[in-house]
């Protein structure tokens, strides 16, 4: 709340904020950029504000560095609310927070490249690296499950070495199919059905991250992580003829 | 027999609505719902029922609907011309559809989205635990001619009310408090919001609508480097080139562009049916006083029941209406001995 109502823009920040959003609820906010920690820090945070059980909430998720909780502010008093996320604020040190427990580890089947994924040449020559490199980097590399959000499951996946902190394009890509894997700012994105997009195109998969017709439509939570494997195209193309079910081949097992 | 709709034609963009569902903002789904929730609760009151019921909503043009049983109809939202067998029938108001008649609805004459509520509801299927379609999850379809909608089984029988709807057709002002990102604005960039005249533009969706204006834009100080952060419904989020749009109920849950401020959920409502080049200027209200208004609005809606009136005669042809009681008193909703008449 402190800065809610002040004009200057230029604050001198310190972390964590507390915030309203509008009248549908508040924010707890653990960094101005993104970080690892922070986004530890988020998601164990809303562990515990759930574990709370507040009536007051009617829903919560945690995005990259926040935790957020709606809540009807029309009808909920907002001070004594404050009062109880800033009492768990101070309880303990949020950025050194475990990961969850339970988290699962994916390994998605990925053809890089060809003319199923037309942006890798691109995104390598922008992150300073060979194709074969840049396969190497972007399969090898654990991404965790930063948040879901966007669209319906789709996942933020974290992060790359350094040099992919590649921009997003100026110009927006009309349309990307289903299960195709994008990067910018050492990040991927795994799009759950077919859209436009300003990441580059890099990767196929036909991993769907919402299944509505399914008994589990959203298989990803925040923590988990996924490796994205190459296959040739020939793997590819049989996966796609053999795996409907939207798991793309993907392969599972649990995290300690 | 069956109760059921059969659809004979139908607008562009017409599908089953409800209030939307919660519990999936973590998974990256948005509440999704009816554009104008304030309709739901008016064609609730008029049928006596929960406004949770699913309805049908139509965007800018209604349909031709056959009854093959007595259904009772509501009508709500966007004022369109409605007629049963030729007669012409009273918005904002409930009424007997005989089996077999045929129920015309026209094009809006105000606003964007009519409502035709039925008694029992619509018993349509249920996607991620609710009725309302989401277009941009693909949950749910468009209707279709053709298409056979059913009916839930209806308590009452009670038809032939009308309800005072709060006024929201034709934009004008909207109230928003200050949001999470508003201290990334400079005050001055505010106050000149504030001050803007903005038209509907015609480049909008049920995820945002653009704010035309003339002028030079309203970005923030930090505007390219703030991280993506939750985003709701009724946040006015400012674009690269300084655009408001005005984030509506299927918006996506995560935006990485800065929220000027967060439209009050009651004046939400006018922005869905503001029609298209409409003017629109926006409210800046302290927090206090956003959420004392956006109370009395939820209280509003949900006392209408007792602010229903039974049909007597069609109002629009009554020449001295503010003579008329036509909101203070009490009536049962299930008791109405003038409707026989």
């Amino acid at each position: 709340m402190k800065n809610l109502m002040t004009e200057n823009f230029e604050i001198q920040e310190t972390w964590p904020q507390i915030k309203t959003v509008g009248l549908a609820g508040i924010i707890v906010t653990f960094s101005g950029v993104l970080s690892e920690p922070a986004n530890r820090a988020a998601i164990a945070f809303l562990a515990a504000a759930r574990s709370a059980e507040w009536e007051e909430v009617e829903e919560s998720n945690s995005t990259l560095v926040s935790t957020f909780l709606k809540i009807d502010l029309s009808v909920h008093r907002l001070e004594p609310i404050i009062e109880r996320l800033q009492n768990l604020v101070d309880s303990r040190d949020w950025l050194a927070a475990p990961l969850p427990s339970g988290r699962t580890l994916w390994r998605v089947p990925t053809l890089f490249g060809t003319d199923r994924a037309p942006q890798l040449t691109e995104a390598a020559e922008l992150a300073g690296q060979t194709i074969e490199q840049a396969i190497t980097d972007l399969s090898t590399t654990s991404m965790r499950v930063l948040t879901i959000g966007f669209a319906p499951g789709q996942p933020y996946l974290g992060t790359l070495p350094e040099y992919w902190n590649i921009p997003r394009q100026t110009k927006i890509t009309p349309n990307v199919p289903a299960g195709s894997l994008v990067t910018a700012v050492r990040q991927f994105c795994l799009f759950p059905y077919a859209t436009p997009t300003g990441w580059r195109h890099v990767g196929a998969t036909g991993f769907l991250s919402f299944r509505p017709k399914s008994e589990r439509p959203f298989p990803l939570s925040p923590g988990d992580e996924m490796i994205f494997d190459p296959v040739t195209e020939a793997e590819f193309l049989k996966i796609e003829s053999s795996d409907q079910s939207g798991n793309g081949g993907a392969q599972t097992e649990m995290l300690k | 027999m069956n109760r059921t709709l059969i659809v004979r034609s139908i607008g562009p963009a017409a599908a089953i609505q409800d209030s939307g569902r919660t519990g999936f903002m973590s998974a990256g789904l948005t509440r999704g719902g009816a554009s104008d929730p304030a309709a739901l609760h008016e064609g609730a009151a008029l049928l006596g029922q929960m406004p949770s019921c699913a309805v049908l909503e139509m965007a800018g043009m209604g349909g031709v609907f056959e009854a093959t049983s007595d259904i009772r109809i509501a009508l709500s939202g966007a004022v369109m011309d409605a007629t049963i067998d030729g007669a012409t029938v009273q918005w904002n108001a409930s009424h007997l559809l005989p089996a077999c008649s045929v129920l015309k609805i026209g094009a809006a004459r105000r606003g964007n989205f009519g409502y035709l509520h039925v008694g029992g509801g619509f018993a349509t299927p249920s996607y991620l635990g609710t009725q309302g379609c989401h277009m941009s999850a693909g949950l749910g379809r468009l209707i279709a001619k053709g298409d056979i909608l059913p009916v839930g089984s209806d308590a009452s029988t009670d038809t032939g009310f009308y309800v005072v709807p709060e006024q929201r057709l034709d934009g004008g002002k909207i109230r928003f408090v200050r949001s999470m990102q508003s201290d990334k604005f400079e005050g001055r960039t505010i106050t000149r919001f504030t001050k803007t005249e903005f038209r509907r533009d015609p480049r909008g969706n049920r995820q945002g609508i653009r704010m035309d204006f003339d002028g030079e834009g309203f970005q923030s100080g930090g505007q390219l480097n703030i991280v993506s952060e939750v985003t709701i419904a009724g946040d006015i989020q400012i674009t690269g080139d300084g655009t408001p749009f005005v984030l509506m109920h299927e918006c996506q849950t995560t935006g990485g562009y800065p929220r000027l401020g967060t439209i009050l959920p009651c004046d939400l409502n006018k922005v869905s049916q503001a029609p298209i080049g409409s003017s629109l200027k926006f409210e800046l209200l302290t927090f206090k006083e956003g959420a004392a208004i956006q109370a009395r609005s939820s209280a509003v809606l949900s006392g209408l029941r007792k602010s229903i009136k039974p049909l007597i005669r069609d109002v629009t042809t009554i020449q001295d209406l503010l003579s008329y009681q036509l909101i203070s008193g009490a009536i049962s909703a299930k008791n109405a001995p003038l409707d026989e008449g």
